[in-house]
């Protein structure tokens, strides 16, 4: 098994699966003989050529729109967004249309198509208020959309693939700080990790903390520091935020009784909402403390000056005191 | 741009009974599109929205296709253009009435909402242009496969305001895609006239600007916009890409059950307009050429009257939805 980073998990997922199905094609700005602005298609364009790997005008409804095209024709496209801040020009082919198409038609025609974009801060430079936002709880509120969240490159690889074969729309977003900061053995070839399925990243007795993406390895962090300390945190990695794992969300807050939810995306209104609400609607009795919360503060997104990012960012700092104060209530 | 008018030997070529069939579609269309309306004013059909005045556009580009290999993405008004796609008038009224053997969407979505899998009708929403960018899909997909097929997209000239209108034409032309952009230009969308819409006297001016062939046409002419559609469709098949065909239409109803144009509109305006209608003026040119002979024009209204009035009964007897599939099939099974 190779050691492989997350970008090249994204990126073999993808070839296998080209050269497995031959109705798999992928779309995007830049994705053709630069390989994405990430590296995410490095080699596609050569391998498979310009028919199956189209470098789109600039244009992102555009993309989305002719992805759904060519999925009600039969094909199973790969859309990429450059950026997951640029994705609201296609909002409405989005919303309106691919996540529409089987319940409007009455199940007469589907939409399986993957829309790719790289999402959250980056690890030294953020990237600013445009090029660094988590907006997955915009598509996670939409029926008929599956968001899927990877925060590890064997996820990134098995849960693709399973985006792929998804008879029905996916936004698949992925970390950008995570591209090339993970390595890990990743199986080749036939590897799938279904979606809505969480995982527990580490087991622990006295408090949860229910996360995703980037910040599952900020909370992981974060209980490595508790456990020297005999606070055992356990951690949860969601991996997709629509549908969400209830059953393990539900037991490991039945465990443990404390709960924390933490995401990198702005707090109000968020995936940590529904969460807590899970929590509050499914645990009250086992609960030993409110369900506390951590994410971005009240402003737009990340800014760019370190010293106001950081006021923006988690981190295991931040969120190992929140760790601490939901252990001491 | 160029500016087609159909020749009077035209009609000559092709068989008559051909032409019969075209004008028994625009018939079809006519007279289930005024039952639909009829039963919005009973009170029975909550919302109707008219295709009144386009028929000869939609006979026209419809008869350019091969019904079975072709796709079409519509627009509400193409009720016409589905029927001769394969649909039935049964189709249309279990929609007006909300029934759920409807097949555009089990009564889920309002009527004129058109799709249909088993003739190549892709499935459409309310969202005006969305269907442009599916359209350049489904030809993508067609040229990945290296097939024939050609897809017709159609929208109201307002529409052609919307962005997606614009980045459709643009991919479309850039990878010479087989798709024919039909605009049925019936110069109102909803109240705002086509001068509201672009400073350019004709929506196929742009063409030049995405580097296709743009050409507008008489949409009271079925020959005409018969001729403009084949060439159209021709060049798509022969691989040397889109065309953007320009109908110019009439509206004679209102754009929706909702809305009365005489609200925005002269007496004069809809007087002079209803001199235009497309299926008499077809009519007049059968019979004055003889492919009608006395008495056929109105045995074929009676004709699709029956098949409205059957079609009815058929969709007053079905059942509406039942409430416990409201929440079925969001996702695929499994």
């Amino acid at each position: 098994m190779a050691e492989v980073t997350y970008v090249e998990a994204i990126r073999s997922a993808m070839e296998e699966e080209m050269r497995r199905d031959d109705r798999v094609l992928l779309m995007g700005e830049d994705v053709g003989a630069k390989g994405g602005v990430f590296g995410a298609t490095a080699g596609l364009f050569q391998e498979f050529g310009e028919e199956r790997v189209i470098d789109s005008p600039l244009a992102e409804a555009a993309i989305v729109g002719v992805a759904i095209g060519c999925a009600l024709a039969g094909l199973r496209p790969v859309a990429e967004i450059q950026f997951l801040d640029f994705i609201p020009p296609a909002m409405d082919q989005i919303i309106s249309e691919a996540a529409k198409i089987r319940y409007r038609s009455n199940n007469d025609w589907n939409c399986p198509m993957v829309i790719r974009a790289p999402c959250g801060g980056g690890v030294h430079v953020h990237g600013a208020l445009y090029h660094s936002q988590s907006l997955e709880a915009l598509f996670a509120h939409v029926p008929g959309l599956k968001v899927v969240m990877p925060s590890t490159p064997r996820d990134a690889k098995g849960l693709l693939l399973a985006a792929i074969r998804d008879p029905d729309p996916v936004c698949f977003f992925e970390h950008k700080a995570l591209y090339r900061s993970l390595r890990e053995e990743v199986p080749e070839g036939e590897y799938v990790v279904p979606i809505g399925k969480g995982r527990v990243v580490r087991e622990g007795r006295d408090l949860s903390c229910i996360t995703y993406g980037a910040t599952v390895h900020e909370a992981a962090t974060a209980a490595e520091r508790l456990a020297s300390q005999g606070i055992q945190v356990e951690v949860i990695d969601l991996r997709s935020v629509r549908p969400l794992d209830r059953d393990l969300i539900v037991s490991s807050a039945r465990k443990t009784g404390k709960v924390l939810v933490a995401h990198e995306a702005n707090l109000a209104l968020g995936v940590g909402a529904e969460v807590a609400a899970i929590v509050a609607e499914e645990c009250f009795q086992q609960l030993d403390a409110p369900v506390m919360r951590l994410g971005g503060p009240e402003i737009p997104a990340i800014p760019f000056a370190e010293s106001l990012a950081e006021v923006y960012c988690l981190g295991p700092d931040k969120i190992e005191a929140k760790l601490r104060e939901l252990a001491a209530y | 741009m160029a500016l087609t008018e159909s020749a009077p030997a035209e009609a000559d070529q092709m068989s008559q009974d051909r032409l019969r069939s075209m004008y028994r579609d625009m018939v079809l269309g006519r007279l289930l599109d005024e039952r639909i309306l009829v039963l919005n004013r009973q009170g029975r059909a909550p919302f109707a929205i008219s295709g009144q005045g386009h028929e000869a556009a939609q006979v026209g580009v419809g008869y350019a296709l091969r019904r079975g290999h072709d796709w079409l993405v519509p627009y509400y008004r193409d009720l016409t253009l589905v029927l001769v796609m394969g649909m039935e008038p049964r189709d249309h009224l279990m929609a007006a009435l909300g029934r759920a053997a409807d097949p555009n969407s089990g009564a889920r979505q309002m009527p004129g909402h058109y799709g249909s899998r088993a003739h190549n009708i892709v499935t459409t929403g309310s969202p005006v242009a969305t269907q442009i960018l599916h359209a350049v899909g489904v030809a993508q997909a067609f040229r990945y496969r290296h097939e024939d097929k050609v897809v017709v997209v159609s929208v109201g000239e307002g529409g052609t305001s919307e962005g997606d209108w614009h980045e459709g034409l643009n991919w479309a032309a850039i990878y010479h895609l087989p798709v024919i952009f039909l605009v049925e230009n019936n110069s109102f969308a909803i109240s705002v006239p086509q001068s509201r819409q672009m400073a350019v006297p004709h929506v196929a001016d742009r063409a030049i600007g995405y580097g296709m062939p743009g050409v507008v046409v008489d949409g009271g002419d079925v020959m005409a916009v018969h001729e403009a559609a084949t060439q159209a469709v021709a060049r798509a098949r022969r691989g040397e890409g889109p065309t953007l065909l320009e109908a110019v239409c009439v509206r004679l109803q209102s754009h929706s059950s909702d809305d009365d144009q005489r609200r925005y509109r002269t007496a004069d305006d809809l007087a002079e307009m209803r001199r235009h209608d497309p299926v008499e003026r077809f009519r007049i040119q059968l019979e004055a050429s003889a492919v009608l002979a006395d008495g056929d024009a109105d045995e074929i209204r009676l004709e699709c009257q029956r098949l409205i009035e059957a079609a009815q009964a058929e969709a007053d007897k079905a059942p509406v939805p039942d409430s416990a599939t409201a929440l079925l099939h969001v996702y695929g099974e499994g």
